[in-house]
């Protein structure tokens, strides 16, 4: 960390998540691993809608009997998701204008909504689990726990990575060394809203459609 | 690390000003789309609840996922924004890389 200047809101760069050889790097390198997992989801999801409604003689689990009960969950948890992409906004807007507490805060509110997203997914899968629809009891559990399952994995990862750097940074205060590390996670969060929308519409919104 | 390319420069009391104008505008677009995003959500949820024809709503809500998603990778991942040809590129070739994969397992793969 070689970072020695004190910025002042006046001095703060426009782009200071760019502002350095190694942010401008950092930027390119997660668009490039932003496109990977576009592929990663893209597989996840063709498997699902291949193999969906599809099991054993006799499986009675469609994703109509499944997941018509529990739509407002869904509907909320999208909900909660989505207004957590809308305060890691706002968090990047205080970073830019220098304000770290005001960046912090809304970081922090972003891992709230994150995980009440988590509970209700959590919530979620034991359900299905007590009613049989378990891991391996046919080609369409497994497709949809790993679809849905690794979308639930990214938040997880994504959550943790945000509580990190809080704690990490809690008393260095803004820079142009941390700057990138925030806006990097947030673009993180972000996708990870994008993958949901489509999980969202097309495993249960058309699943309930059947 | 080292190799800053930004030389640092302070803005006088107008520019100063003006980007803090400049971006608390910004935000109040991003809350809008954010609006939109919300409401649009909303719509697919009630379309589906209302248990129309799936053929008819099938496709409207693929095509307000679409523009969520838009919304989100132009406003909130900032792809408008300057400087963002390579990231567009990225993704795009991903999500070319995933049109494949789909059609791909829903023509030939079969139970």
């Amino acid at each position: 960390m070689a970072e020695e200047i004190k910025y002042t809101p006046q001095t703060w760069p426009e782009h200071p998540e760019t502002a350095n050889l190694e942010g401008k790097n950092k930027f390119l390198g997660f668009w490039l691993f932003l496109g990977g997992e576009t592929v990663l989801f893209a597989s996840l999801f063709a498997t699902y809608l291949a193999l969906k409604d599809k099991g054993p003689e006799g499986m009675t689990f469609t994703t109509q009997s499944l997941f018509s009960e529990g739509l407002p969950l869904v509907f909320l948890m999208t909900m909660l998701l989505l207004t957590s992409s809308l305060t890691s906004v706002y968090a990047m807007y205080h970073m830019k204008n220098f304000n770290f507490r005001g960046m912090q805060t809304w970081m922090a509110i972003t891992v709230l909504l994150g995980l009440g997203f988590l509970a209700l997914e959590i919530y979620e899968f034991y359900h299905y689990v007590h009613i049989g629809f378990y891991f391996s009891q046919s080609a369409f559990s497994s497709a949809f726990f790993t679809l849905v399952g690794t979308h639930g994995l990214h938040v997880v990862i994504g959550l943790g990575w945000i509580i990190l750097l809080m704690l990490r940074n809690a008393k260095r205060g803004l820079s142009v060394y941390n700057a990138q590390k925030y806006y990097t996670a947030s673009l993180y969060w972000h996708f990870i809203d994008v993958v949901w929308v489509f999980i969202f519409t097309v495993v249960y919104l058309m699943g309930v459609m059947g | 690390m080292g190799h800053d390319t930004h030389v640092v420069v302070a803005k006088n009391k107008t520019q100063y000003e003006y980007a803090r104008r400049k971006r608390s505008h910004h935000m109040q677009m991003q809350v809008v789309t954010f609006a939109i995003m919300i409401f649009l959500t909303f719509i697919a949820f009630a379309t589906v609840a209302a248990g129309m024809s799936a053929f008819y709503v099938a496709p409207v809500i693929l095509l307000l996922a679409a523009v969520q998603v838009v919304l989100q990778l132009y406003y909130f991942m900032h792809m408008s924004d300057k400087g963002h040809n390579m990231a567009a590129f990225f993704l795009y070739s991903g999500a070319l890389f995933g049109f494949t994969f789909i059609i791909t397992f829903l023509t030939i793969v079969w139970w």
